[in-house]
């Protein structure tokens, strides 16, 4: 009964890699990472349904609480970088290399 | 009272104490005040040794982390207590003579001088250690004061020098980080205590493996023949002091610990290695001199007629014989005295000249005799003139090595027409001749540096003449690391008359 | 009969004979360490100990002669050196005083003259403190009653004949000749190294009254051994073949130094060592003792010729030191028979050859330090004192009848010929080209024409000089006579090295002796044909290839540059080339090969996050990967 459930996390976790992988801008590099954390909390709530506990659960909202914490650093930081470098372009942040 | 404890809480505060004085002059004076107290010191603690009394003396025994059964435990024997004696008489000394060493860079002068007593206290711990955890703490730790004196004060190449000196010994005591958690974990004591490992290794197999991990370990500190590419490096880039200290007693650990880890605690595996080890000592002796004669920086061809002198060491350790043991071990103390004044007189002229280079020398003995007449007497030490102190070590290690192993002995003392050429061919070259134009007007020693160089040849006159007071102290403590080899002296073909 | 046993003894002079070594000590130490404050008495004081140490050997020597002839080696003990291994200690027996009266009064002649000789330079101190510590090093060479105290003042004497012929160091000459000096003597040093370990492995001591009892138990191949070694060390220091190189370069120093170090004494210590260790390594009859013979005769060969085609006043003397050790040599390579004459002529060359030397040394005072004897001639009306002083000399070495030299010379020809007629040639031959070499420099410096430089205006010396080569003069006259007749020495040496059952009875005109006399008369009547008689040529002519064959050292320093300096500079340079390329060279390789991978290796960190992200994902699928094939397995 919850197989169509983890396809749809698998699917919106390959959805968010990709995002990840292929785009530039960092706000969508951003909610991909978020869809990806989305989809591993819809695999966990599944899977707490599945056995029947609440583990899933109660991990699903440490998740959520990371990702908020990662919100706020994280959008923190592409603010930052753009009133600096005028650019959301995480290909343009390459100075941390070698 | 514990003494060895005092000994380097007394440097350690000291280097506290001078790091935070602001006024170099003032630095360098309470510098020279500690290592003066701890070779007062150091002398009262020697001044109580009996030495035909227990092994270890003025033992403490700690525990440090009992869970792995390592203490700090410290105590010394006849070998370790002049190697003691060693260090404590240099600090003074190098300090004294490195008034203006660190004034060159932009470096600070009191970090200097800070570590110089941080090196003191480490070189007191490592050869009072007799936990054998302890002993590689001291033994990794001792690299980080000299490390930052060679790559912080050295001469040009210093980054270079100092990198390749601290991996080199890292590598080794790595290895022998290796052999000695194997040791701890194969003798199974849950403990680190030397005394309680002696004899707790009874596979030939597995001594050999734990052997080689020390020896690697000690034979790149000594160095041994080839893995002493380091030293000339290190030695010619280090400001004068350190090349002292570096050559004089650090070097002196590696030898040290064949003597007393690699030889008592693997006998086997010792005996096993001698022929190799000998081999490699005797070219090293060679080696060592053939390429100091042909150096043309003056740094540079110390470090080699010390390479060459380490063979002599290692040799003597190994030909396990009395006298050649005894001999080894006052070998490392005269070889301190005599490289000590050598590279010390060599930093002199050095600063006067702004030069290492030997061919920028000459005639210096017009302008600067006393200098010149130090040098030459220094010199003559390390070719082991008869009547100066080397030569009875260095006549006690090919004594008890022909002993036992006669052909190397032989081709080791052709070193004794090798040093003649190096030392008498470089003092020819900077001392004699015409004074060189870039040498004229270079003013002698002053006082402070004559006083640097007083105690040193005094030392090295007296012991010349008497070296039974060294000798009597060294004499049981190789006896019994001996026994515990389990060999005994080949006696004398012909004991009695007409047999 | 055999040497005596060495018996202990404290008190009295005897008992105080270190202080023989102590005084010339403190001298040293006090004008070395002194420094310029010593400059206005240092030479005083100089003089003073060694005249002091002088006395004290009279004085124990009078007091040996109180004992009976066998009780006459007494043994001092002084402290433990090195424990187990040796003591400090002095053997004073016939043999030791002999020297030691012979090094103390020559040297303390010399020291008198070189107050003179040495007024004009400024170093003057420096160099009676290197007198004083050459003196305090040859007696401890000859007194100790060790081989290790004996070879500390074998090298102490080195050492200060090292700093002695470097004296003016700042003419490179004289450093490399004072270089060269130690270095070769350090070969033979080498020997004499060996030697010792052989001997405390094989005895458990290296003490004479515990080797010397014990040797006859060793084998036949350890005395060779032994004596072979030793020999080699007696090479070095009294400059015998192959080792002779270094001694006509010293003569670099300044001549007092010739005449007391490189010809009365150091160079003598090589006898020493065989006469004193005779008995036990060098039996009659033995390997060791025949090569002893052979390296004599033909350095005496070797020293005559070179001497002859010399122009250097020095060094024709040098040559002749040379010659007249060889002489030495052979006679301790004969054994007991040879030992009293080697003694003997030892005794009589220290003087006639140190008055030799001191009066060269007057000569080159005289003439501005010039050393080419064909700037000389004609000197002996300017210089008469110099002159007799000298003749008596040149008298007493080509053996003279009644003259020193006659009888100590004649002595080892006789013996050598008893034991082989082609030793005994050869050193009649000797004697013979001896007669004219010195000859030669009689007649080239004394005689002839005036053949000076311009500015040359030769006077005689001061009494200070003088007077020593006046004491030295009648040694040379009377000493020989004395020691032999009668065989004095032999018998007063008997109990230290041994001596025949049978004296010899010495023969005035024998057929060996005519024989000899015959052909020094011949050669110096060449050498007044050559250089008396006709004019002698300010250049040296160019000569046949035996002349050239002479003057370069018989190409002893060709051979020496040919097998050892320059392959030994190509070692040095192949080593130094090794050293930095070869083992350097792996270590600093494989710190470029590990620098050089990780250069490439942190390629990887690009900068971009999708590239790390890409990684990462590679990583999660290849993990994923393994362990879905893991699983499945």
């Amino acid at each position: 009964m919850t197989t169509h459930y983890l396809v749809l996390s698998a699917l919106l976790f390959a959805i968010g890699g990709i995002g990840v992988l292929v785009r530039r801008n960092a706000i969508v590099v951003f909610m991909c990472v978020e869809l990806m954390l989305n989809a591993c909390n819809l695999a966990f709530v599944t899977f707490a349904r599945q056995h029947g506990n609440i583990e899933g659960q109660v991990i699903a909202f440490f998740v959520m609480i990371v990702a908020a914490a990662e919100v706020v650093v994280g959008l923190a930081i592409i603010v930052t970088i753009f009133r600096t470098r005028r650019s959301a372009s995480v290909d343009d942040a390459s100075l941390l290399k070698y | 009272m514990p003494w060895l404890s005092i000994l380097m809480g007394v440097s350690v505060l000291g280097a506290l104490g001078v790091a935070f004085i602001k006024d170099d002059r003032l630095a360098k004076q309470a510098t020279l005040v500690v290592s003066l107290v701890v070779l007062a010191l150091t002398v009262a603690m020697a001044v109580q040794f009996s030495p035909n009394g227990d092994r270890f003396q003025f033992a403490e025994t700690y525990d440090w982390i009992p869970a792995f059964g390592v203490h700090y435990a410290v105590a010394v024997d006849g070998v370790a207590l002049v190697l003691i004696l060693l260090s404590a008489v240099l600090v003074p000394i190098v300090v004294l003579a490195s008034w203006h060493e660190a004034e060159a860079g932009k470096r600070s002068v009191r970090t200097y001088f800070a570590l110089l007593l941080v090196l003191e206290a480490m070189m007191i711990g490592v050869f009072a250690a007799t936990d054998v955890f302890l002993f590689y703490v001291f033994f990794e730790a001792m690299l980080i004061p000299m490390y930052f004196m060679i790559g912080s004060y050295g001469g040009a190449q210093r980054s270079y020098a100092a990198v390749k000196f601290l991996l080199y010994s890292l590598f080794g005591g790595l290895l022998m980080l290796v052999a000695v958690i194997a040791l701890y974990t194969v003798a199974g004591k849950n403990s680190f205590l030397f005394t309680d490992l002696l004899g707790a290794i009874k596979d030939p197999t597995t001594q050999k493996w734990l052997f080689l991990g020390f020896f690697i370990a000690f034979a790149i500190k000594a160095p041994l023949w080839p893995f002493h590419t380091w030293l000339p490096d290190a030695a010619a880039q280090a400001p004068a002091g350190a090349a002292v200290l570096l050559v004089g007693v650090l070097d002196k650990v590696g030898t040290y610990g064949m003597l007393r880890f690699c030889l008592e605690l693997f006998p086997e595996a010792s005996k096993w290695a001698t022929p190799v080890v000998i081999a490699l000592a005797v070219i090293g002796i060679v080696y060592g001199a053939i390429v100091a004669i042909g150096q043309t920086d003056i740094k540079r061809l110390i470090a080699y007629t010390s390479i060459s002198h380490f063979g002599f060491i290692a040799m003597g350790v190994f030909a396990m014989t009395t006298n050649a043991a005894s001999g080894a071990t006052l070998y490392m103390v005269n070889h301190g005295f005599s490289t000590g004044a050598l590279f010390l007189i060599a930093g002199f002229l050095i600063y006067r000249r702004g030069s290492q280079f030997i061919d920028d020398y000459g005639g210096v003995q017009k302008v600067a005799p006393i200098l010149a007449g130090t040098f030459l007497v220094a010199g003559l030490s390390s070719l082991s003139l008869p009547g100066l102190s080397p030569f009875v070590s260095e006549f006690l290690v090919l004594t008890g090595t022909f002993q036992r192993y006669a052909v190397p002995a032989v081709i080791a003392a052709t070193g004794v027409i090798l040093a003649a050429v190096y030392i008498l061919w470089m003092y020819q070259r900077t001392m004699n001749g015409p004074t060189a134009e870039a040498v004229q007007g270079m003013k002698d020693l002053n006082h402070r540096e004559r006083w640097v160089l007083i105690p040193l040849i005094a030392l090295i006159i007296g012991l010349g003449f008497f070296p039974k007071p060294m000798l009597d102290v060294i004499n049981p403590a190789v006896k019994e690391t001996l026994t515990n080899v389990s060999v005994t002296d080949p006696a004398p073909a012909i004991a009695k008359e007409g047999q | 009969m055999e040497p005596a046993e060495i018996i202990s003894h404290t008190g009295g002079v005897i008992g105080a004979g270190w202080l023989l070594i102590a005084l010339p000590l403190l001298g040293a130490a006090v004008l070395l360490l002194g420094g310029r404050r010593t400059d206005k008495w240092g030479h005083f004081l100089g003089v003073a100990l060694a005249v002091a140490s002088f006395v004290v050997a009279v004085l124990a020597f009078v007091q040996l002669l109180g004992f009976a002839p066998g009780e006459r080696r007494r043994g001092v003990a002084l402290y433990e050196f090195i424990p187990g291994v040796a003591n400090m200690g002095l053997l004073i027996d016939p043999l030791s005083i002999s020297f030691a009266l012979l090094i103390t009064g020559v040297g303390s002649l010399i020291h008198i003259y070189s107050i003179g000789y040495m007024s004009h330079d400024t170093d003057r101190r420096r160099f009676f403190g290197y007198l004083n510590l050459f003196v305090a090093a040859m007696l401890l060479l000859v007194l100790a009653d060790n081989y290790v105290a004996l070879f500390i003042g074998w090298e102490g004497v080195g050492l200060a004949s090292y700093l002695l012929i470097g004296f003016w160091q700042y003419k490179p000459s004289a450093a490399t000749a004072a270089k060269k000096a130690f270095v070769v003597n350090r070969v033979g040093d080498f020997g004499l190294l060996i030697a010792i370990f052989i001997m405390f492995s094989t005895f458990g001591s290296v003490a004479f009254a515990d080797v010397f009892p014990k040797a006859g138990g060793a084998s036949a191949g350890t005395l060779t051994a032994i004596g072979l070694l030793l020999l080699l060390g007696a090479c070095g220091k009294s400059a015998q073949l192959p080792l002779q190189s270094w001694l006509l370069d010293a003569m670099e120093g300044p001549t007092p130094v010739s005449a007391l170090i490189h010809a009365a004494t150091m160079v003598t210590a090589g006898v020493y060592l065989v006469v004193r260790s005779g008995a036990a390594f060098f039996p009659a009859d033995s390997t060791a003792s025949l090569v002893v013979t052979i390296v004599g005769v033909a350095t005496l060969l070797a020293g005559a010729i070179i001497g002859t085609a010399k122009d250097d006043i020095k060094k024709a003397l040098a040559g002749s030191t040379m010659s007249q050790i060889g002489y030495m040599m052979l006679a301790a390579g004969l054994g007991v028979a040879g030992y009293a004459f080697a003694i003997a002529h030892l005794i009589t060359h220290g003087f006639f050859k140190a008055n030799l030397f001191l009066g060269a040394g007057s000569v080159m005072h005289g003439m501005n330090d010039e050393v080419d004897m064909r700037k000389y001639g004609g000197l002996r009306s300017l210089m008469p004192i110099t002159f007799v002083t000298f003749l008596i000399g040149y008298l007493a070495i080509i053996g003279f009848p009644l003259l020193s030299g006659y009888f100590t010379k004649d002595g080892i020809i006789e013996t050598a010929m008893e034991h082989s007629a082609i030793l005994g040639w050869l050193a009649v031959i000797g004697a013979g080209i001896t007669g004219f070499y010195m000859s030669r420099l009689v007649f080239m410096t004394f005689f002839g024409e005036r053949r000076w430089a311009a500015d040359a205006h030769p006077h005689e010396s001061p009494s200070v000089m003088t007077w020593p080569l006046i004491v030295l003069s009648i040694g040379s006259i009377g000493l020989g006579g004395y020691l032999i007749l009668s065989n004095r020495l032999m018998v007063f040496l008997g109990p230290a090295v041994g001596q025949p059952e049978e004296l010899p009875a010495f023969h005035f005109f024998s057929p060996v002796g005519l024989a000899t006399l015959a052909l020094v008369a011949l050669g110096a009547a060449y050498a007044w044909l050559k250089y008396g008689r006709a004019e002698v040529p300010a250049v040296a002519p160019r000569g046949s290839f035996l002349t050239t064959f002479a003057r370069r050292d018989l190409y002893g320093d060709a051979l020496n540059e040919a097998l050892f300096m320059r392959p030994g500079q190509w070692l040095t340079r192949l080593a130094v080339f090794f050293d930095n390329r070869g083992i350097d060279g792996v270590v600093n390789g494989l710190a470029a090969g590990i620098g050089g991978t990780s250069g490439r290796l942190r390629r990887i960190q690009t900068g971009y996050v999708r590239s790390y992200a890409l990684s990462i994902f590679i990583g999660a699928a290849v993990l994923a990967g393994a362990w879905f094939v893991v699983g499945t397995l």
